[in-house]
Parts: C-alpha cells; structure tokens; sequence
C-alpha cells in the first residue's frame, strides 16, 4: 500500500484519472444507488432488530402495537437477580480472559515461527491451523464435548476454557503472521548484531514491533470467544454457562421466563459485547480476520 | 527427511546443521506447544469422534449410528432440507455483499461506521439476532404493520423456512462482505485506469478487468458463506420450524447428543456433517485453482 502512495502522486497522467473520478462521485450510477438502497434496508432490518430487544427490555408489556404500552426499568433488576446469571457473567469473562491469555501466549510465537521460517511441514501447520477457523464449530463441537465428559472434566470451568481455544488459538496464529511479515528481518540482524541475546531481542525488539498485532489478534478473538455458544452449549454444566448459554437456555424453553426479562438478560451481554467491539474496532481492522490484509499498521 | 547413511565422498557435516539448512532448528521448538494445542484439541477429538461413532452406545454393530441415520428418511431428509436453506442463504449474501464491497473497497468517510454495523451481527451472534426478530417479522411486529399501512397482506415469515432463512443472511451476509471488501481492496486501481487509458468503457472495465480480479474472492467468499450456513444451529430452532422445515443437519446432531446423551450417534451425524463441509472447501480450492492466479495489482518496478 505504502508503494501505491508514494507512486500516486505521478504527475500528468493521473490527474485527468481523478477528475474522471470525482465527476464519477457527483454523479452516481444506477448500480451504486441500488446497491445502497439495498445496504440501506439491510442496516435498517439488522438495526431494528437488535433495538427491538433493547425496548422490550424497557416495556412494561407489550402487546401488538409499534410501542410497547410503558416503560421500566424493573426487569433490569429482576434480571440481575435471576439465579445464575451474576455467575454466568462471570463465567463469560473468565473464560474470555483466559482463553485470550493462553492464545496470545501460544499463538504469537508460534505465528512468528511461521511467518520468518521456511522448513518442511510449514504449509502443513499453516493448514492445520486453517481448519479450526474456518469449519463451523457444529462439526466438532459434539465429538469434543464427548472427550471432555470422558475425561471426566466435562462441565467444569476447565472444560469451557478448552473448548474455546480451538477456534481462537490458531485465529491467533493466522492474525500474527502478516504482522511479523511486515517487520523488517534486518532490525533483528542489526539488534543481534549489537549483542541482543534471543530473551532481549524478544522483550526489547520485537514485542514492541509487534504490539499492534497483538493487539489485533487479543481484541479479534476476545470479541469471538465472547459470542461463542456452539462450543460452549454442549460441554458447560450447570455452574459453567456463559451468558449466550443461558439467554439460549431461556429463549429456547417454552415455560422459560418473560421475554421482557430474557431482553433485559440481553441487553447485559450486548453492553459487554458492545465494548469489545468498539475496543476490537479501536485497534484493528475486523477484515484482517478474514482475509490476508493490505494495511498499513496501526 | 532425516537421511542417516552419509553419501561417499561428501564429508559428513553434523546432522544439526544439515537441519539447518532445511530451516529445522531450535526456534522451531516455539511452534510446538501451539501445534500441541491444537493436535491434542482439534485433531484428536475428531479421531476420537470417529472412533467413538463406530461403537454404538444402542449396540447393532459398528456400522449401527450410521444405519440409523440414513436409513431414517427423515433424518436422513435433513441434508437435503439444510442444502436448501444454506445454498440460497449463501446466494443472496454474496449476491448482495458483492456490489457493496465493491463500493466499499476504498477508504471514504462512513466506512469505518458501515464496518461497525456490519460487525454488530457477527459480534452478537445468532441467537441474538434471532431473539429480535418476533419483534419486527411476527404477525404483529413492525414488518407487518409497516405492510399493513401501505395495505399489503401479513407476511409469514417466522418459525418457518424463511425465519431462519432471514436470520441465516443476517449473520452470513456481513462475514461475506468482510471478506470480499479485503479481497477487492487489494485490486489495484491503476489496472482500471490504465484500461480506461486504453479506451475500455465502464462496463468492459468491469466485464474484462475487474471481474476476473473478483472472482477469486467472490467465490472463496460464497463457498465460506456456505460452510458457514451449512452448520446453522440455534436460528433452526428459535426461528425456524425445527420438527419440519428447518430440520437442519444439525437438529439431529443437538437431539442426540442434549436430549438422548447418546454422543456415539451425535459424533456420527456430526463427521457426515464434516464430511460434506470438506466436500465442499475442497470445491473451492479445486475451482480456485482455475481461476486466474497473479498479482492483483499493476506493474512496478
């Protein structure tokens, strides 16, 4: 990208190009319109629905109007006090933190490795740690929960923790490697050069270069492990939900609680979420995730 | 690998640096923990899956979990009813992710907002998305009374086909243009321009250039797309009509193993479910690789 900004300001020839494209700007094409009418309806079904939650979280009751009939903030308590859910809020951020931790803690050094190194198997571990990322939890999920309760550590907080790494260990691994890419193997060169010994060229040289990508990969994940539910759902016991966990337990059974009560539930895990998504949006380019990226860091 | 007799002639170096040479020495010890993660998490569930499959807890023979699954047409009917629901799913998200990742494969200002709305779903997950949605697609809900106010029929459009249908675009449709707004951000501009120097219209632009650049990510995005909706789970049954018509590949699965705790059955539904995602990740490899493959940018240097 850095190259394509430098030769841009190439002089004759490119100026007609941008008149061309700030009089393409001003005047739209039928394509563009449609699309972002389109994007327009989109945004505006996905919006409703979420704030669809937030009021009924807020209603009183709520019938068959456009409203509902008055507002309260009571189910917000109530929900606060529902057996379980101080501990399944807990839960969530325990095993987020862990999970974040061990990651970045197995899954950077490893995305190093990968990213300097040429050796035989490399494209091997690379699609290795493709696959966790990219099949759907559902494909594993239940085989794993099997392992666990055979372990005998099924249901425990432990097992949750397990669990989730799958898919956030080797997301890790895959978000770190266009980081370590991009620095240069000569500051390396140059800091052993000047006596750096492996544990300082580490703490002194590279963590620091590689802190946006870290950043990148803890807030990325964090953001994933806190809506997993697949993997969670088949091996949390009773003490070990998270938060999706629950507000599924309680959506899903017929004699469950009011919905108003479920949307208050909602609404706290939508405020944790929330934050991370706006922390994860702070420091990094959700794209990155999903495809190789063209940035620039951070 | 590892090459043990020395040939004659050459003098035999220490094995440490003709591994070397190969890039195999100590830093590689950095990989092993992570490698173990995902070996001992990953990897071995699915041969324990597979093992534990093979030994069915109702008895009947190795072959049992399977018998029962295909020969019951209505569980069996489960793979065609989620084929039916994750390839239009897939469809209409990249068909309508496409144009806009297009328009957004630039920086401007907003698109740091559009990616927020965009990640909201993928953040939250589905089953928040399907608690919202009696709210606006019920009989009584906005959808319906916004119809009813420019005097059009209700719609029904939950807890059937198209409630998890809606749901299922809802949460693939953003994953889609992420991926594709990466993808066409690397397309680089000056082949546009130099084609337009060379006197090609938009629309050969966008026939010659642009789209054989796309296609890759295109289709890389709906084949993910379809993995991805392949395995929809907690929309069937919130949204969805989960005895009928949205007995999706996973219901079974989530009833053998929650309702019957019989994991031998589940674990066999699930690698069929396995099965048919790598069947189709190996498609888009094998399409991919006859697509045109090369720099997506112009000429420098």
């Amino acid at each position: 990208m850095a190259a394509t900004t430098t030769l841009a300001p190439a002089p004759a020839p490119a100026a007609p190009a941008s008149a061309a494209d700030s009089a393409r700007l001003r005047r739209p094409t039928i394509t563009a319109v449609l699309t972002w009418i389109v994007a327009g309806l989109f945004a505006a079904v996905l919006l409703s629905v979420l704030i669809s939650v937030i009021i009924s979280a807020l209603s009183t009751s709520w019938g068959g109007g456009w409203l509902p009939a008055g507002y309260t903030f009571s189910w917000f308590r109530q929900a606060w006090d529902t057996p379980g859910l101080a501990q399944s809020i807990e839960v969530t951020f325990e095993v987020a933190i862990a999970d974040v931790a061990i990651a970045l803690l197995l899954g950077v050094p490893a995305g190093y490795v990968l990213a300097r190194k040429k050796f035989p198997g490399r494209n091997a571990i690379i699609l290795f740690a493709l696959l966790p990322v990219i099949l759907p939890p559902l494909t594993y999920a239940v085989q794993l929960a099997a392992l666990m309760y055979r372990l005998g550590i099924g249901g425990t907080l432990l097992s949750v923790i397990l669990v989730n790494l799958v898919p956030i260990l080797p997301l890790v691994i895959l978000i770190t490697v266009p980081f370590v890419e991009q620095i240069s193997p000569d500051v390396e060169h140059a800091a052993k050069v000047f006596g750096a010994d492996n544990l300082r060229l580490f703490s002194r040289v590279l963590v620091p270069l590689l802190t946006p990508g870290i950043v990148a990969a803890g807030v990325l994940s964090l953001v994933r492990v806190l809506g997993s539910f697949e993997l969670t759902f088949f091996v949390s016991g009773a003490n070990t939900e998270t938060l999706v966990v629950k507000i599924f337990g309680a959506l899903s059974d017929p004699g469950g609680p009011p919905p108003a009560l479920t949307a208050a539930m909602t609404v706290f895990y939508m405020a944790i979420a929330l934050i991370g998504l706006l922390i994860s949006l702070r420091f990094a380019n959700p794209a990155q995730t999903l495809a190789r990226p063209t940035h620039r860091t951070p | 690998m590892t090459d043990m007799p020395a040939l004659s002639g050459v003098p035999r170096r220490p094995l440490r640096h003709r591994l070397a040479e190969r890039g195999v020495d100590w830093s590689l010890l950095l990989l092993a923990p992570a490698v173990a993660v995902i070996a001992a998490l990953f990897l071995y569930p699915f041969i324990y899956g597979i093992s534990i499959s093979f030994q069915p807890q109702s008895g009947g023979g190795a072959f049992a979990n399977y018998r029962n699954f295909f020969s019951d047409s209505y569980e069996a009917g489960s793979i065609l009813k989620t084929l039916r629901l994750a390839l239009p799913v897939a469809l209409v998200s990249v068909g309508l992710a496409a144009p806009l990742a297009y328009q957004c494969r630039r920086d401007f200002r907003g698109r740091k907002m559009i990616t927020l709305v965009v990640m909201l779903p993928i953040t939250f997950g589905s089953i928040l998305i399907a608690q919202g949605m009696p709210r606006v697609f019920s009989p009584y809900g906005w959808g319906n009374l916004l119809l009813k106010d420019i005097g059009l029929g209700p719609a029904d459009l939950l807890y059937n086909y198209w409630g998890t249908f809606i749901a299922a675009v809802l949460t693939t449709l953003p994953l889609a243009f992420l991926m594709m707004m990466g993808f066409f951000g690397g397309i680089d501009r000056s082949l546009e321009h130099a084609a337009a120097t060379l006197g090609a219209g938009r629309a050969a632009r966008f026939r010659r250039i642009i789209l054989p650049l796309a296609a890759p990510g295109i289709l890389t995005a709906f084949m993910l797309a379809l993995v991805e909706s392949f395995a929809i789970f907690p929309s069937a049954i919130l949204v969805g009509q989960p005895d009928n018509q949205t007995h999706v590949l996973t219901i079974p699965i989530y009833q053998a193993a929650s309702q019957n705790s019989d994991y031998t059955q589940a674990s066999a539904i699930a690698i069929v479910l396995t099965a048919i995602e790598l069947l189709i990740l190996g498609l888009v490899v094998f399409v991919r690789g006859r697509l045109f493959k090369g720099p997506a940018t112009g000429g420098r240097g």
